[in-house]
């Protein structure tokens, strides 16, 4: 049951990012970016991660991809043209990378499965999903990243209002 | 429990995804959600690791990364629509005013 839902969430997850690159028009891409999205928020709530999960929800898809559409719709962006390309070097470089970086992980995927010793079934399962205790984490230990993670969006505030004034 | 394998599988998958779109798609803003595709996969590693080694850290990282997603959405969308307002065009083939 487990495995079940776990390899719906992930094929969802899948076939909507496919769907990105499908889409010539950039309205259909994010909303297929949102189904995926939703979907890895699925497998964060299987993997007893709530907080991640909310948080999925609540920035990417709340803030980040209403950011994204909202800018599609404000410039009225068509569709990308089907235009043939001058020199397209980077698509014939494009698709062997991708399929070194897929048998890397390939590697790396089956040196995993191969040695289960990682996976520890213990104690803490229920430790990874409470907030709780990641909150206590993010405050002690991680205090100094929490706060360069604030200085860090109010450069991100300063920069957007500068970006969006009259003249550059 | 499912095996670690899995989830790396599908974080294989996604940033591959996203890799590839980065480089074969024209539109800026397709070429951004491609990046926020790849934030997203590692993240669900992130999250894996973090699961299989019964820590924490995993998890507070991808908060970190969800900020710097954010900031880096806010930043680069207000890149993109200045950069429509003066060239009217969002193909990054013909955006090319600093390439050699």
């Amino acid at each position: 049951m487990e495995i079940a839902i776990f390899l719906f969430f992930a094929v969802v997850a899948i076939a909507s990012a496919a769907n990105i690159l499908i889409q010539r028009h950039p309205i259909y891409s994010a909303l297929s970016l949102i189904v995926t999205f939703i979907a890895l928020a699925g497998i964060y709530i299987q993997m007893h991660a709530e907080f991640i999960a909310v948080m999925q929800i609540v920035v990417y898809t709340g803030a980040i991809m209403v950011l994204f559409i909202f800018v599609i719709m404000l410039l009225n962006v068509g569709a990308e043209e089907r235009v043939p390309d001058k020199i397209h070097v980077v698509k014939y470089f494009g698709l062997p990378l991708v399929v070194l970086l897929i048998v890397e992980a390939g590697l790396m995927v089956a040196r995993s499965f191969s040695n289960e010793g990682i996976a520890v079934e213990s104690a803490s399962i229920n430790l990874s999903g409470n907030t709780q205790l990641i909150g206590r984490v993010l405050y002690t230990q991680y205090a100094l990243p929490f706060e360069v993670t604030s200085v860090l969006l109010l450069v991100a505030i300063v920069g957007a209002i500068v970006m969006a004034k009259k003249e550059i | 429990m499912i095996p670690l394998g899995f989830y790396l599988t599908v974080t294989a998958i996604l940033f591959a995804i996203g890799a590839y779109g980065f480089l074969i798609k024209r539109n800026i803003i397709t070429i951004f959600m491609c990046i926020e595709l790849m934030l997203n996969a590692v993240n669900l590693s992130f999250v894996a690791f973090a699961r299989y080694y019964s820590l924490l850290d995993g998890q507070v990282f991808v908060f970190f990364v969800m900020a710097v997603a954010a900031a880096e959405a806010a930043v680069g969308l207000g890149i993109i629509v200045a950069l429509y307002r003066n060239r009217q065009t969002l193909n990054v083939d013909e955006t090319n005013l600093m390439k050699w």
